[in-house]
Parts: structure tokens; C-alpha cells; sequence
């Protein structure tokens, strides 16, 4: 069954209109990329699909069933993950609690009163945080970390709610060339592993040729193509689009794995 | 009714709107620049209507004419420019790293400075300013007599205005502020000379107040309560039109004004609250006011408790503070007792606005709201039920909950400044009904005789009782801040859009955060009117609050002793003060002022700091 | 405990608490001989309680404390009393009900002062009167207007010297009823002093003026007056009369908005204390001409007692005296002569020595009401004029207080010992 299936979904800001007609669908453990231009309404979309905005038409479906109006928390319970372009961690709370209070959550007892947040579900968390390469840092403050590891961290976070849906809107954003692909090499191999469906948006393109199965591109809120990441790269419209940029579209060879 | 009444009335309330627009579109600008919440702004009022009172008739003794009278009102606005100026560069500057509610607190220890240095200044007596010359004469309007003076009043508003736009659109100053306004860290990234710019916006805002004062002194003689009576107002001014908006300070107090002048005819005894009021729907229909825009809040700057190693014998330590507390009978006189009693029971007061502030990072300026509700609550169960201490005691604090719940129903709806200015009104507006239900409540003289039961009555025993309910209702709520309710709450002031993403219900829980912290706090306000025998409508009042405020303040947002130690610190120092001199008010400001200077952390944090970074 | 607090303070100081303030005296004597004063010749003096808002509303009560300060230095002149001084500890009440009842723990707790006197906003008198009632120590309100000290919140402990809201609206209203107006317009600060007056003045005129009726009421915020808009509502309403208990920055603007508009203009206007020099100088020139207050004529009053009063206060000041230095004054002395009959500086004893005592005052003969501890001390009522730069008043009387007392009745109905 499809995991994810996005129908006609339309935004307008005002008389600006940030998505129309957008539409697609994901199936589980594929690894789907949404690039485009800024201001292609790339975010837009996320957010929709998020739950952080709520779209003027059109539906989401989330394993066949409507996750439209859903919000944030709702799509959350029903297997929705993710990730924000600047990362959103709790800053206050060391690396571990950040992944315990997910797990807390998950199992529904963020209203304990009594026992101490840090005596439940420590193992799982110091677990998915070994799963990140983060385990040394377990006890350190969210605040104090590298901007790249505090990435790890939120995705461990996003995947405590053991989703189905993992949503990453520019997950190596700000990251250091190396790192990017170790994370998304890991993410990866984690979606294959666990049949989690990712969608993710990005600018750097080695990452998205170089992890995406799926490519869609987004222009002036509209999905001017969807395919492989070679016949995206050979469309015609797609380099207009990026005009001026075309290097951006070159397969770095060497990079590339195989 | 006739129209012509009906005319002059809405005249009356225009001329009202605009000495409330200057002194707020003042306001305004400094908190849109600067986000430092002002609570001096009306002290600089009041100083422009003190230098206005006494310069003005010395300078029309020299030369009388309407040239010199305005002259000197501007001199006078020029004055309290500096003044701000010089508050910005000796204080505000130094603490702009701090969190911004301890600018807030520095602001206040102004507050406290000015009102006795004005009596210094001028004197006690309230001085009657002269009338402007050429406009002692009223006007015949629809056949009845009108002010002429008023008229003036009612063009300063827009022709301030206008100078005001034309400042913030056509000068390079003017961008910059509208800038800062939207985006202060984008300003910062510019290269912008930061500092210049937030003298300016001070000495533009001071200079807006010592106008809008040295404008009334035809109207009101200058004294000693004007810092006051205006703040609120332009608080809730700022407020309704959107923090920051010029035009939308000049909506506001355009409805603010003619809400005044008709009523008083409908309800002439609802002058206390119709403001609050106004403030209240307003923010219930629109949470940014009028023209005010959704804060951009970066995720970096959450300020408050923060996640430590669990002290390894921190169980024992708290046993035996509490243990050497109980000692304390025997060695303290009966008025030690007492000031130890009431250290106590505002150590919990602001222990559970902590729960708001440093855990929830929900500002609350209204927090007297439930200590006053729990005071009532026993005080009423007592007169109208004849309940004993032990049943008024919960009484109190069901009340206390009860109103935290209605409350807070309406407050976690909003955010920022204008969640802190929503519970400022809830709280003011039970202030007002305390105030005039008197058949009820005994309007401001309260409600007397509310004495504990007899075992409890001795100073000793109710120190004891004191401190048993204290301890306990204090390590209730730390196990809860430490529970995942406490780190929910900690979540979502962290990263609001990560706890909903992880599934958090954000609004609940700041709801039952209100409850929980309601209740506290009206635990605290029930214990307090059986050690005080008496409740009155001021434990409701915005001093109450800020007193709550303050102590949290001193003692630290990011640390759980911290609302402790500075309600006994604060308390401390006010009763070493108070007997010694009338001046205590300056020397409590400037105590206040170097603190938040030596502590930008608060007392406990700071300490803190100091000793990591030692380590 | 429960006992000891019931206590007079001294008979508490028992156990280590004796022990710790016989450590403080010895110091306290020690430091003496070590300055080489001549402690130990006299006998300790009597202390009283005193305190008052000086910083909030320091117009009005530093003229009052330097009253206190006159008779206090008068008195000591001339040996004190029971062959003991009197030393007065004052205190700064914080303008507070909290405050207030916490310094006057201090006062009682650790100073050990057997009486208390002082502040100046009614709803402090009033959580006063309580504290004096539960540690029965006795309290004597000097400036607190509101009726609830001597009515309902009464007790035995609690005495006032000042004439209450009830009587001095009780004057006025006598002059209300010989104006002839009928339609009266009320106008009075949103609290309890202005509260309790304007709903005195409604009952008394209804009563005591045949056909009269109250045609506007206006309530401004205490300090927060919408002038214009509450002078036109009035003048909308038409009234012959208005009846005002506005005061201070409100009366200001009140005043100055009522002249432009000619609100006052062939009315009668009452208005309650705006006669006292307190109230009457900060209004300057402008004094309302021809209303009728109650007030305090200070230059006027020529008994020779009374001169020496004013002589005595303008050489030690260098200031005019205002009705609070008045009520400084006389309290004090009627302190000193109630200890004095007392024998004692004990509460009982003090109760008793005051209750239904004649004093003789500066300004005539005064009796404490033993049914409600309320003094019979009148006020002087007369019109407002402007006399030089400003103002005074004029065809004045002074109406004895006794005369307006509540009944015996109504006091016996308010208060339910």
C-alpha cells in the first residue's frame, strides 16, 4: 500500500500562490527527494504535509487515510516524523533526555508527575543515540553540542516516535560536506532497515543524486518533474529552472557511490 | 441625550487619547527596538510634568507669551530625553546580554529610585503648573463651553504622529528602528552600530514621556502618583494596538478615550477595570493586538531551568535546611518568626510563578491573581461559612485552581508579551471586583478577623505549620518540574514546533502548568491571610505581582532555589530599610539596580556561574 | 503560646526571649556609660508606636509628624509624664495593610511600645484596628476617615481623634439642607474614604432634606480622573447642588476643567475637606470661591491656646501648620494625659482612662465616646475664598463634634461586641 499520498494540494499567501495542484506519493523504505529554486515553495509543501500549515485544497493521505487537518500531534501518533530545517531540539535538556522526552511522549506519559523524567526509557534512548554514533554524548547539554551533531540528535529524536513517514526538510543544512553524507548514508540505510518512507528537501546536490531514489521538482509551487535522479538531471525544464546554476546539476563523478 | 453633549463627550475622550498616545507611542517604540518592557516610562512622565510645573512659570517670569510656554514644555520633553539617554548608557547597556526580564526588573528598580528622588527634586507638595497663555479662555462649542486648551491637546496626537511617521519613514534613523522592530538579530547581522541606536530609540522614547507630562501640567498639577496611574494605561495601550506599532498605539488610545468619556455615564464605578477590560477582548479576539505581528522568537534563547546532574545528596541537603528551619523557634524572637513566616510564604508564592516562568517560560505579570484568589478564598470561607483554618486553608486553594483554570484558558492561547499582559489584565480586573463587590469581598478595607485556629495560633506553632505546608508543597513541585510534566513544559518553551512534533498537546499543558501554579500560589495566599488576620484588595494588585516578580528575579529563572533565596533576600532587605528611613524606596531601587548588575544571572545563578567557571 | 500571644508585649518576653532583650539592654547601657551619658540617672522612658506613610503621601504627613514632634518635645520640656519621658519610635508603614501590620509587630514585638497611633489611608486604619484588637495592644488612628474604625471594624482597643466621614458629611449636609438645593450631583474617588462619604452624604440628605435626590453620581479612579469627561457628565445631569469629596491631583484638575466650563456657576457646592491648608495650597489662585467645606481656618482661629500652637509651630518649622500637624499635636497630648490618669502605660488601664475622658485641647474641650471610641472633635466649616496668592476660608464656624456623632443606636447596630 502507499504510505503517503499527496492530492491536488494547493496554498496561497495572500494573492501569492505557494503550491497548486502539488501532487505525488511515497511508498515505504523509498527515499524521496522535493528540490527546487528558493522560494519554490518547497517549505510550503513540507509544512503541509507537516501539519504546521494547513492547506487551502486538496488531501494527505497517510496509509490511505486522511491526514488533511490533521495536527502536528495527530500526525505524529499515526507514524509522522520529522525534522526542521534549523534544527529544534530542547536546548535545556542534555542529548538523552531530548530522546527520552520523545519516548516519553510516544508512550503517552508526558504527565507524569512523580517518577523523574531521566529514570524512564533511558536504555532505548542511549540506544537510538548509539544508532547516531551520539552515544559518548549522551550526558552532555543539548546547547553545548556542534551544530552538526545537534542534527543527529533530532533525528534520533524523530525516529524515537518509531515513524513510519520521516520528513527532513534540509537535513544537512549547515553540516560540513563530509558529515552530509555520513548522515544521510545513515538515514538511508535506517529507512531500508526499518521501511521507513523519507521525504526530504535539499539544496546540496550531491546529496540529493547521491541518496535520492525519487526526485520531484518544485517551481513556483508547481511539480515541474518527477523521476530518477538521471532523468531529472537530463530534463530540459528542470535545467531552465536552475539556470545559471547548472553546475549544481553535474554528477560529481567521484563522489557519486556506485 | 443630546448631541451636543454627546459631541463634547467624545471631545473629552479625544482629548484623553492623545495625551495617552504620546506617552505610549513612546513606549512602544523603546519596546520594539529594544524589547525591554519599561516599566520607568511613567516615572519619566512624571519627571516631565515635575520639570515642566517648575520651569515653565520661571521662564514666564522672565517673558510671558505662548513662545516661552511652548518653549518650555519642549525643554522639559528635551530634559527627560537625557534622562533616558543617561538610563540607557549606565544601565539598560550593561544588560542587554541578560534575559529580558531582567531588564524589566532593572526598569522597576528605576521606578522605585525616581519616586522618592522626585519628592527630593520638587518637594512633597503637588505643583500646579501654569495655563497656557492665550488659551485660558474656553470655546463655545454647540452652545456649550469647551477648554481651549483641550482643543490643542486633541490636535497634539496626530500632529505627533505625524512627526513620528515622518521620522520612522524619511531619516536613515527612522529604517533602522522599523527594522529593529521586525527583526532585531537581522540589525545586529548588518553591522549596525547597535548601541547608537538603542540610545536614540531611548532618548526618542523618554523624550515622547517628558512630553506627554510636561503636555498635561494646564490640566494636572504634577505629583507623586502620575508614575503609576499612567504606566498601566500605556501599558495596555501598547498592547492592544500590537507591541511596537505606532498607528496602532494611536487606535487604541483612541477607543481607550472615548470607552472613558462614555463610561462613566453607563457604569460610573467600572472606572477601575474598563481598561483591563478592553485589554482582556481584545487579546482574547486578537493575540497580537490590533496591529501587532507574531514575534519571531529564535530557538536559541530559551531562558530558564536547564537540565543538571542530579546533586548526589541533594535529599539530605533539603532535609536538613528544613530541619535547621524548625529550629529556628527557638532561638528567634516573635518577630523574627513572623518576617521568617512571611519569607516563607513568598518563597512559595514565587516558587510557583517559576513553574510559569523558568520551567514553562510563560511571563505571567498577573500572578497576584492567585495569591490574592487563595487569600480571598480562605478569608471568605472564614466570614461567610465560618470555616476553621483547616477548611478555609483548601478553600483557598481551590479557588485559587479554579480561577488559574479559567485563567489559563484564555492566556495559553497567546504568547510573549502578550500572554504577561493577558494575565496583567486578568489579574486587574479581580482586583476591581475585590475592590467594589463590597457587600461581598468589603471593597477595600477587606476582610478582617481571619485568624488561625487556636492550635495554631502562637507565633511558633504557625511558623511551624508555616514551613511544614511550605516544604511540602515545594518538593511536590520539584519532583513535578523533574517529572516528564516539568519537561514537557521545558519542551515547549525550548522548541514549541519540535514538542508538538514529538506529539506534546503544548497548549494543555501550559493550561495545567497554570493550574498547578495557580494553586501553589494560592496555597501561598490562603497561609499569608491567616498570618496577616486580615485580606485586602492590594494582594491582588500589580505590586503584588511584581513583587512576585522580583523576588523570582533576584533569585534566578534558571534555578530551582533561586525564587527562595531572593523572596528571603527582598524580603530581607525591605524590613532592614523600611525602619530606618522614609528614603527607602531609593535605597531599595538602587539595591534592586546593583544586583542586576553583580547577579545578571540572578543571585543562585550567578553563584552557580561563578563556581563553574571556577571548576 | 496561644497565651503569650494574648499577652500585653512585656509579659511575653518571657524564657530566652528575656534573656536576649536583657543581653540588648545591658549593651545598650554599656554603650551609654561608654559615651558617658547620664543613662542611668532617670527612669526608662515610656515608648509608643507611631507610623504613617511618609514616603507615599509625605505632604501630609510630615506636617503631621512634625505636630507629634512639637507636643513630644513640649511634653519631655516639662518632665513627661508618670515622672518618665516618652520616647516616640516611628516607623515608615509601606502605605500597605501588609506592611503596616508587620511594623507594627515590630514595634510591638521588639521595641515593646505600649500603644500605637498613626497612618493615613483608611483601609490601613482599618487592618490596624484589627492587628490592635488580636494582640490587644491600643491603637489610636489619628488621619484614617472611614467610619468602619469607630463602627462595624470597632474594638476596644481602637480610638479616633479625627471627626469621621460620617460627621464631617453630617456638617455638610446641614449646609446642604439651608442652600435650598434639591437636585445634587455626587462626585467621589473609586475607594472607601470617597465610597463611604458619598453613600453617607445619600442617606443623610435623603433623610435630613425634605424632596432632595441625587441626580449623577461620578466615581473617577483614585489619581486617574477623566476630568472633562466627568465635569460634562455632571453638568449634563443639571443639578443645583454637588456634593464633592474629590481630593489632591483629582480636584486639581477637577476644579480647573469645572471653572472653564462653568460647572460651579450658580450651584452650591460641597466638598469635604478641601478647607484644610493640605489640600487648599497646592490649588493656588485657583481656589473654588464660594464653596462650602470643612476645612481648618489655622490663621483665623484666635484662642490664645491655639496661637501659641501655631507660634510654637511656625518658629520650630518655619512652616505653617495643616490640619495634620493639628492632629499630631493634639494626639500626643491626649496620649500624654491618658497615661497619666491611667498611672499605667498598661492596655487595660489605658482602655479605661480613655473611655469617656474629657481632654482640653488647643482647639477647646474634647471627650472620647466610651460607646465607640470615636473623640467629639469637631471641624470648622465655612466658604472657600481666595485671600492673596491662596486661598482660605471664610464665614467660618466651628461645629463641635458632639452634635454629630452617630446615635448611641446605630453604633450599638454596626458594632456587634
Amino acid at each position: 500500500m502507499t504510505l503517503l499520498a499527496v492530492q491536488n494540494l494547493g496554498k496561497s499567501f495572500g494573492g501569492v500562490v505557494a503550491a497548486r495542484d502539488v501532487a505525488f506519493t511515497l511508498e515505504r523504505g523509498e527515499m524521496l527527494a522535493l528540490i527546487g529554486p528558493n522560494g519554490a515553495g518547497k517549505s510550503t509543501v513540507f509544512n503541509m504535509i507537516g501539519g504546521q500549515l494547513r492547506p487551502d485544497h486538496g488531501a494527505i493521505l497517510l496509509d490511505g487515510q486522511a491526514i488533511t487537518a490533521a495536527s502536528p500531534q495527530a500526525r505524529f501518533r499515526k507514524g509522522v516524523g520529522r525534522t526542521f530545517q534549523v534544527a529544534q531540539t530542547f536546548l535545556s535538556m542534555t542529548v538523552v533526555e531530548n530522546v527520552q522526552m520523545a519516548l516519553v511522549s510516544c508512550h503517552r506519559e508526558a504527565q507524569g508527575l512523580w517518577k523523574p523524567t531521566r529514570e524512564h526509557y533511558r536504555g532505548q534512548a542511549l540506544e537510538l543515540l548509539a544508532l547516531m554514533g551520539m552515544a559518548d554524548a549522551a550526558d552532555r547539554s543539548c546547547s553545548a553540542l556542534a551544530y552538526g551533531d545537534v542534527k543527529r540528535v533530532e533525528l534520533a529524536i524523530a525516529l524515537a516516535g518509531g515513524p513510519k513517514l520521516l520528513l527532513m526538510d534540509e537535513p544537512t543544512a549547515g553540516m560540513a560536506p563530509r558529515e552530509r553524507a555520513a548522515l544521510m548514508d545513515l538515514t538511508s540505510s535506517i529507512a531500508a532497515s526499518r521501511q521507513i518512507g523519507v521525504l526530504f528537501t535539499e539544496h546540496d546536490m550531491d546529496v540529493v543524486f547521491g541518496h535520492a531514489a525519487r526526485v520531484l521538482v518544485l517551481l513556483r509551487g508547481e511539480i515541474i518533474a518527477a523521476g530518477s535522479p538521471d532523468e531529472i538531471r537530463q530534463n530540459p525544464r528542470v535545467r531552465q529552472a536552475y539556470l545559471g546554476d547548472e553546475h549544481a546539476l553535474h554528477a560529481p563523478a567521484l563522489e557519486r557511490p556506485a | 441625550m443630546d448631541l451636543s453633549f454627546l459631541a463634547i463627550q467624545a471631545l473629552n475622550g479625544l482629548a484623553s487619547a492623545s495625551s495617552l498616545f504620546i506617552t505610549a507611542c513612546g513606549l512602544t517604540l523603546v519596546f520594539g527596538v529594544t524589547r525591554i518592557v519599561n516599566f520607568a516610562h511613567g516615572s519619566l512622565y512624571m519627571i516631565g510634568a515635575y520639570t515642566a510645573a517648575t520651569l515653565v512659570p520661571w521662564l514666564l517670569e522672565l517673558s510671558f507669551g505662548p513662545v516661552t510656554f511652548w518653549a518650555g514644555i519642549l525643554v522639559s520633553a528635551l530634559v527627560v530625553g537625557l534622562i533616558g539617554v543617561l538610563i540607557e548608557v549606565l544601565l539598560l547597556r550593561r544588560i542587554y546580554g541578560a534575559p529580558e526580564l531582567f531588564q524589566l526588573l532593572a526598569t522597576f528598580g528605576v521606578v522605585l529610585v525616581v519616586q522618592d528622588l522626585v519628592v527630593q527634586v520638587f518637594g512633597p507638595q503637588d505643583i500646579l503648573g501654569p495655563r497656557a497663555p492665550g488659551l485660558r479662555q474656553p470655546v463655545e462649542i454647540l452652545g456649550r463651553r469647551f477648554p481651549s486648551y483641550e482643543l490643542v491637546l486633541i490636535a497634539a496626537g496626530p500632529v505627533v504622529l505625524g512627526l513620528v511617521w515622518l521620522l520612522l519613514r524619511k531619516t536613515r534613523f527612522g529604517v533602522l528602528v522599523r527594522a529593529a522592530t521586525q527583526d532585531r538579530e537581522m540589525v545586529a547581522s548588518l553591522g549596525v552600530n547597535q548601541a547608537l541606536l538603542f540610545t536614540g530609540t531611548l532618548f526618542l522614547g523618554a523624550f515622547l514621556a517628558g512630553l506627554g507630562g510636561a503636555l498635561q501640567i494646564p490640566r494636572v498639577a504634577a505629583n507623586t502618583g502620575m508614575d503609576l496611574s499612567i504606566i498601566a494605561e500605556s501599558f495596555v495601550v501598547t498592547v492592544v494596538g500590537g507591541m511596537g506599532s505606532v498607528p496602532g498605539a494611536f487606535l487604541a488610545a483612541l477607543i481607550i478615550g472615548q470607552l472613558q468619556a462614555f463610561g462613566i455615564l453607563i457604569f460610573p464605578k467600572g472606572t477601575l477595570v474598563v481598561v483591563f477590560l478592553l485589554m482582556a477582548v481584545v487579546l482574547a479576539v486578537r493575540p497580537f493586538g490590533l496591529f501587532g505581528r507574531p514575534e519571531v522568537i529564535g530557538g536559541t534563547h530559551a531562558v530558564g531551568i536547564a537540565s543538571r546532574k542530579p546533586q548526589r545528596n541533594g535529599m539530605i541537603w533539603g532535609i536538613g535546611i528544613v530541619a535547621l528551619l524548625a529550629c529556628l523557634p527557638l532561638v528567634a524572637d516573635q518577630y523574627l518568626l513572623k518576617v521568617a513566616t512571611e519569607i516563607l510564604i513568598f518563597g512559595l508564592f514565587a516558587f510557583s510563578l517559576q513553574i510559569l516562568i523558568g520551567v514553562g517560560g510563560l511571563v505571567s505579570f498577573g500572578h497576584a491573581a492567585f495569591f490574592g484568589l487563595g487569600a480571598y478564598g480562605a478569608a471568605l470561607g472564614v466570614k461567610w461559612l465560618g470555616a476553621p483554618m483547616e477548611a478555609a486553608l483548601p478553600l483557598g486553594l481551590v479557588l485559587a485552581g479554579a480561577g488559574a483554570a479559567l485563567i489559563g484558558a484564555f492566556v495559553v492561547r497567546l504568547s510573549g508579551i502578550y500572554l504577561a499582559m493577558m494575565t496583567l489584565a486578568a489579574a486587574q480586573i479581580l482586583y476591581a471586583v475585590a475592590f467594589q463587590w463590597v457587600d461581598v469581598t468589603g471593597g477595600d478595607n477587606g476582610i478582617v478577623g481571619v485568624w488561625p485556629s487556636a492550635w495554631a495560633s502562637g507565633q511558633s506553632a504557625y511558623y511551624l505549620l508555616t514551613l511544614t505546608l511550605v516544604a511540602a508543597t515545594v518538593f511536590l513541585l520539584k519532583r513535578l518540574i523533574d517529572a516528564p510534566f516539568g519537561y514537557a513544559l521545558r519542551a515547549a518553551r525550548d522548541s514549541e514546533s519540535r514538542a508538538e512534533a514529538i506529539g506534546l498537546k503544548v497548549r494543555r499543558h501550559r493550561w495545567l502548568a497554570f493550574v498547578v501554579s495557580g494553586a501553589a500560589a494560592g496555597m501561598a495566599g490562603g497561609i499569608y491571610a491567616f498570618s496577616r488576620g486580615s485580606v485586602d484588595p492590594s494582594l491582588l494588585g500589580i505590586p503584588t505581582s511584581v513583587d512576585a516578580l522580583t523576588m523570582l528575579l533576584l533569585g534566578g529563572i534558571q534555578t530551582v532555589t533561586g525564587p527562595l533565596v531572593g523572596a528571603g533576600v527582598l524580603h530581607a532587605l525591605r524590613d532592614q530599610i523600611m525602619p530606618l528611613t522614609s528614603l527607602w524606596r531609593l535605597l531599595l531601587g538602587l539595591s534592586i539596580i546593583a544586583m542586576v548588575l553583580i547577579f545578571p544571572r540572578g543571585l543562585v545563578g550567578t553563584i552557580r556561574h561563578w563556581r563553574e567557571e571556577r571548576a | 503560646m496561644r497565651q503569650s500571644a494574648l499577652h500585653p508585649p512585656k509579659s511575653f518576653m518571657e524564657g530566652n526571649e528575656m534573656a536576649k532583650v536583657s543581653m540588648i539592654r545591658w549593651l545598650a547601657l554599656g554603650m551609654a556609660l561608654a559615651l558617658g551619658a547620664p543613662a542611668s540617672a532617670q527612669q526608662a522612658p515610656i515608648k509608643i508606636g507611631e507610623l504613617n506613610s511618609y514616603a507615599r503621601w509625605a505632604a501630609f504627613t510630615v506636617p503631621y509628624r512634625n505636630g507629634w514632634q512639637l507636643a513630644l518635645d513640649e511634653i519631655n520640656a516639662k518632665g513627661g509624664v508618670l515622672g518618665r519621658k516618652i520616647e516616640i519610635i516611628s516607623r515608615e508603614d509601606g502605605a500597605t495593610t501588609g506592611d503596616a501590620t508587620r511594623v507594627a509587630d515590630e514595634l510591638v514585638t521588639r521595641e515593646g511600645v505600649s500603644l500605637l497611633f498613626g497612618s493615613f489611608l483608611s483601609n490601613v486604619g482599618v487592618a490596624m484596628a484589627d492587628y490592635a484588637n488580636q494582640k490587644k495592644i491600643v491603637y489610636v488612628a489619628a488621619e484614617p476617615l472611614t467610619d468602619a474604625i469607630t463602627m462595624a471594624q470597632g474594638n476596644r482597643y481602637t480610638f479616633r481623634v479625627r471627626p469621621s466621614n460620617y460627621m464631617q458629611v453630617g456638617m455638610l449636609v446641614e449646609q446642604a439642607k439651608a442652600s435650598g438645593a434639591k437636585r445634587w450631583a455626587i462626585v467621589a474617588p473609586n475607594y472607601e474614604y470617597g465610597q463611604s462619604a458619598a453613600q453617607v452624604f445619600k442617606r443623610l440628605i435623603q433623610e435630613r432634606v425634605p424632596g432632595a435626590e441625587i441626580v449623577a453620581e461620578q466615581y473617577p479612579a483614585l489619581g486617574k480622573i477623566e476630568a472633562g469627561a466627568t465635569v460634562s457628565a455632571l453638568e449634563q445631569a443639571k443639578p443645583d447642588g454637588i456634593f464633592n469629596v474629590l481630593f489632591g491631583p483629582d480636584l486639581t484638575q477637577f476644579v480647573r476643567e469645572g471653572n472653564t466650563r462653568g460647572l460651579f456657576e450658580d450651584k452650591s457646592i460641597l466638598s469635604l475637606l478641601t478647607g484644610e491648608p493640605e489640600w487648599l495650597l497646592p490649588l493656588k489662585d485657583e481656589v473654588p470661591e464660594g464653596w462650602t467645606v470643612t476645612g481648618y481656618p489655622w490663621d483665623e482661629i484666635t484662642e490664645p491656646k491655639h496661637k501659641a500652637f501655631v507660634d510654637a509651630y511656625r518658629a520650630k518649622f518655619n512652616e505653617t501648620p495643616r490640619l495634620g500637624s493639628l492632629l499630631g499635636y493634639m494626639v500626643v497630648y491626649m496620649i500624654r494625659d491618658t497615661i497619666e490618669r491611667s498611672g499605667s502605660a498598661e492596655s487595660d488601664a489605658l482602655v479605661k482612662a480613655f473611655q469617656d475622658a474629657k481632654f482640653d485641647t488647643v482647639i477647646g474641650p474634647v471627650t472620647m465616646r466610651g460607646i465607640d471610641h470615636q473623640a467629639s472633635m469637631g471641624a470648622w466649616v465655612g466658604k472657600l475664598v481666595l485671600k492673596g496668592a491662596t486661598g482660605g476660608m471664610t464665614d467660618w464656624k466651628y461645629h463641635d463634634g458632639t452634635s454629630f456623632l452617630p446615635t448611641e443606636a446605630e453604633v450599638k447596630a454596626a458594632r456587634k461586641e
